[in-house]
């Protein structure tokens, strides 16, 4: 009888099946795919542009690692020095005989073309001169050949990376001119020209703008370097002393309430807002030295704090009370059995939460900008001290720096600089991690 | 080069400053070794009082040393930070007073004159100490000033033009104040760090409770740590307020917040400059409106799939991978948006194209970069949020036949919806402070227009070049900085509070 009741007239529709769809589950069903489309199309979008990041990055920065060096054999003889030594351009003369020896040796090759002077200084930097100190450094090498390692132009490295071709080039000037392009492809033909690891890159210091090819960013590295030194030295003691108090020590009421909301708030601030506060408060009311890294320290250590105190936190918590009432089970004072119990137990966490919150501040530009840590810094600071007290750059001030000049040299410069970056970012979160997987116990 | 507090210093400077922090150093040192000393004796003497036998002590004999270190190195390091941060007040306080108005150009300040007499103090330190000077001719009232000049050239010192004869003395008084400063401090220093020693070791006898003395100190030295942060917040707090209130002065703040221009002079001191901040706080609103449009969805649909359809495999794999954008430094984006996305949009939108974006740097620029920043911002914290939303309003969808997204779109997201909402707060609020993204992708131009094609600038973006150029610190085009930090952070401070409630009150509601 109810089967009747179901099948009345206004449910005379075809008859139903589980197997078979009808239009409105058909329906259903497509949109329940749409949707879970969309969510694969949110992350595909998602890991392209990961992916798209770190393929600009490796194409446009891998190349500032790289340098064209033309090799040249090279014998000086007795008399050429000493003809040389006794003349009034002595590095014209080193110039010429370079120019001779590395005609021979593309003659020799089966290349014919000229070189003069000029051109040879505009492909290679000032050849006479670095040969003159060569052999005055090395006189006994005077007669022997020696083979002769001579850093190209940096539009020469540009021409053969094919970042700049011959239709980039307007008429000449005294650093390029059209002719150039001929005696690059000889010496090319030739087999003079080879790449290099550019080590240059990695320990040279900042240069200006009429030598972008020599820019490195080895001082950057080390300003860097001096403040982490001071993030870590401030900000893990101080943070890990607030978290202890606020974990295990502070009564529930109104002032540690101030202090919590003070914390989650600051780990929210801006970073160009603590610009502000190192500028106001370290360099105009304190008057500590501009640029130096020790206010960037100083700066980046109060960002830091915040989240190193979460991380902190979250590890003591992990340490159940079990442990501190065994201690305190045995006449430990709670002091005691925080700090030689608990304390223990959380440090590998504790560990990981710094690290982390280090690679955090390495990679932060903006404050470093607003206390004075853009500036051009040409040198490396002579002792441990200046390290700290003498302006210098950072790395992420430097790449800002160098991106913010149009030329095309420090912009491969700027790519370079920020594989170095991440490569010290991508190191710290390793360590972190295989800290975490070694050291961190599930109670 | 202007007369003024340069902000961006030129390297020859480096030299300065230096002689002033050499005897801090020594002093620290000093004031380690006067503890370390210390505390052997108050553990020495506690033992001794207990014939030797720690048994008979209180406490373990380390905390009666500690007492005994604690005692010095606590005083002492703590007056000679105080010392450090009143001593420049004082000493400019005093000098400030000396210099006659007459002394005081036409055009400059005080504020211009102190630093002109500070860097002239520092120089004549750093030649005495190259030994260019000797130091009575340093501090002879009578020298000649344009000697002086000289030799202050010679030692590679940064001296603006000539130096006049109320700046000469006003900076050799300030280098005396400061000698004396550094003298007093230094005795004030060792006396209280060895009067702490002392006290703490004339304490080491076996019934003085050591340990609880020392548990007592360190206690305190957690809350002092504890309260850096309130610190840190009232430093910023003050040092927006002030130089805000300054700036104030200078400019009115009515047409700083209704002018509908932005149009700093760089050669006249005030005046002549618009300061509106509405063209900023457009193009900041603009740019961070664009890059929630890329994040939001994104990151919403991404954190449902993961929290709701992906197996733990594919979660493992991808949501870690989605947070390396979370990881990676901004300049990085900075970069990434000036030399990848700009020239792809130009050539897109460009005149070689549609012919509606004439530059690199845009709305969109900024925009499209600052929004894949943001992806793994939305999508964790949505993530999350999804994930606490209670299994059982699920399994009642399911059971009343809904399918999987019709439970998604009609239980959960409701459900999870003010949760989800502080998420897309806090990531405005991520948006709104950004500065190196729009440093390099946004343009230096400020302007209300609707299209976003065409270059604009934010706030965080006008106070980095406010700050770096070549203004000079007083004037109101480098003060406004201060003012728009401030707008900055009150609007950064709302919306996170305004998110942290939300999400909390909603956490509560499930627990």
């Amino acid at each position: 009888m109810t089967d009747a009741s179901l099948n009345s007239p206004d449910n005379a529709r075809a008859p139903r099946s589980l197997t078979q769809e009808d239009a409105r589950t058909k329906k259903r069903n497509a949109s329940e795919r749409r949707f879970r489309a969309y969510g694969i199309a949110a992350i595909c979008t998602g890991l392209f542009f990961l992916l798209a990041l770190l393929a600009a990055i490796l194409s446009a920065g891998l190349p500032a690692f790289r340098q064209a060096v033309v090799e040249v054999p090279f014998t000086l003889t007795q008399e050429q020095h000493d003809e040389a030594e006794e003349a009034m351009l002595k590095t014209a003369i080193y110039t010429n005989y370079f120019i001779t020896s590395l005609s021979n040796t593309m003659q020799a090759e089966g290349v014919q073309i000229k070189f003069d002077e000029d051109a040879v200084e505009r492909l290679l930097g000032k050849v006479g001169g670095d040969l003159r100190s060569h052999f005055r450094d090395n006189p006994d090498q005077i007669g022997e050949e020696i083979e002769f390692e001579l850093a190209a132009s940096s539009r020469v490295d540009r021409y053969l990376k094919g970042t700049f071709t011959r239709e980039d080039l307007q008429g000449g000037n005294r650093f390029f001119m059209p002719e150039d392009f001929d005696l690059i492809d000889a010496m090319k033909e030739a087999g003079l020209i080879k790449q290099v690891f550019n080590w240059n890159f990695i320990t040279g210091v900042d240069t200006g703008v009429d030598n972008p090819g020599g820019a490195g960013i080895g001082a950057s590295v080390l300003g860097s370097f001096f403040m982490m030194l001071v993030v870590l030295v401030l900000s893990l003691p101080i943070g890990v002393a607030a978290s202890i108090y606020l974990e295990e020590f502070a009564p529930k009421n109104r002032f540690t309430d101030f202090i919590e909301i003070n914390i989650a708030n600051l780990a929210a601030v801006p970073s160009i807002v603590f610009g502000i506060l190192g500028l106001a408060v370290f360099i105009q009311f304190a008057h500590l030295p501009q640029s130096a890294p020790l206010v960037g320290g100083l700066v980046l250590t109060l960002m830091t704090l915040p989240t190193i105190i979460i991380s902190t936190r979250a590890s003591l918590k992990a340490v159940p009370p079990s442990i501190r009432d065994a201690a305190l089970g045995v006449g430990a004072s709670k002091m005691q059995a925080v700090f030689h119990h608990v304390l223990p137990l959380a440090a590998p966490g504790i560990l990981t939460g710094t690290i982390i919150g280090l690679a955090q501040a390495l990679g932060e530009t903006a404050p470093l900008l607003l206390i004075g840590m853009v500036g051009f810094v040409a040198r490396y600071p002579d002792t441990f001290l200046e390290g700290f007290l003498e302006p210098n750059s950072a790395v992420p001030a430097q790449i800002y720096n160098w991106a913010a000049r149009s030329d095309a040299v420090f912009t491969e410069k700027a790519w370079g600089g920020i594989i170095v970056l991440l490569l010290f970012l991508v190191t710290m979160n390793t360590i972190a991690v295989i800290l975490r997987r070694r050291f961190e116990r599930r109670w | 080069m202007s007369p003024g507090f340069l902000l961006s210093r030129p390297p020859e400077t480096r030299a300065s400053h230096f002689g002033g922090h050499m005897p801090v150093i020594w002093l620290t040192l000093i004031v380690l070794a006067i503890s370390v000393v210390g505390f052997v004796l108050g553990r020495r003497r506690a033992l001794a009082s207990a014939d030797g036998d720690s048994r008979n002590l209180h406490s373990l004999p380390i905390y009666y040393g500690s007492n005994a270190l604690m005692k010095s190195i606590v005083p002492a390091f703590g007056l000679m930070v105080l010392w450090l941060l009143a001593q420049p007040l004082f000493i400019d306080n005093r000098i400030a007073q000396m210099i006659p108005e007459a002394g005081i150009a036409e055009g400059s300040n005080i504020g211009l004159v102190m630093a002109e007499v500070r860097r002239t103090a520092d120089g004549l330190e750093n030649a005495v100490a190259a030994g260019l000077l000797d130091n009575d001719a340093a501090r002879n009232g009578q020298s000649d000033v344009a000697e002086l000049t000289q030799i202050l050239r010679d030692a590679g010192q940064v001296v603006t033009g000539q130096i006049t004869q109320p700046v000469l003395e006003a900076a050799q008084a300030y280098r005396a104040l400061s000698g004396t400063s550094n003298l007093l401090m230094t005795i004030a220093v060792l006396i209280v760090a060895l009067a702490g020693a002392v006290w703490g070791a004339s304490e080491g006898q076996k019934t003085f409770r050591a340990r609880n003395t020392v548990e007592q100190g360190v206690l305190a030295l957690l809350i002092a740590a504890a309260s850096v942060a309130i610190l840190t917040t009232v430093g910023i707090v003050l040092s927006l307020i002030f130089n805000t209130v300054e700036f104030f002065r200078l400019y009115p703040a009515s047409e700083f917040f209704f002018l509908l221009e932005w149009a700093p002079s760089f050669s006249g001191r005030g005046g002549a400059s618009s300061l509106g901040i509405i063209p900023l706080l457009w193009g900041t609103l603009y740019i961070s409106f664009v890059a929630l449009l890329v994040a939001v969805p994104i990151g919403l649909f991404a954190a449902i799939y993961l929290s709701e359809y992906a197996g733990p495999r594919m979660r493992s794999i991808a949501k870690p991978l989605l947070e390396v954008l979370a990881g990676i430094p901004t300049i990085v984006y900075g970069l990434f948006a000036l030399l990848t996305i700009g020239p792809i949009l130009l050539s897109v939108f460009g005149n070689d194209g549609l012919g509606w974006m004439q530059g690199q740097r845009a709305v969109l620029t900024a925009g499209l970069a600052m929004g894949i920043m943001l992806i793994p911002f939305v999508s964790s914290l949505s993530d999350d949020i999804i994930n606490a939303v209670p299994q059982a309003m699920r399994d009642g969808s399911y059971g009343l036949g809904a399918t999987k997204s019709e439970t998604i779109k009609q239980v959960v997201l409701p459900a999870a919806l003010p949760g989800i909402v502080g998420a897309v707060l806090l990531a405005a609020s991520r948006a709104i402070g950004e500065t190196m993204i729009v440093v390099l992708g946004a343009g230096a131009a400020a302007r209300l227009s609707l299209n976003p094609f065409e270059a604009m600038t934010t706030v965080t973006a006008k106070i980095v070049s406010q700050l770096t150029g070549d203004s000079d610190f007083a004037s109101p085009e480098a003060l406004v900085a201060f003012a728009l930090g401030m707008t900055l952070f009150i609007m950064t401070l709302g919306l996170n509070v305004l998110a942290l409630y939300i999400v909390r009150k909603y956490r509560e509601q499930y627990e």
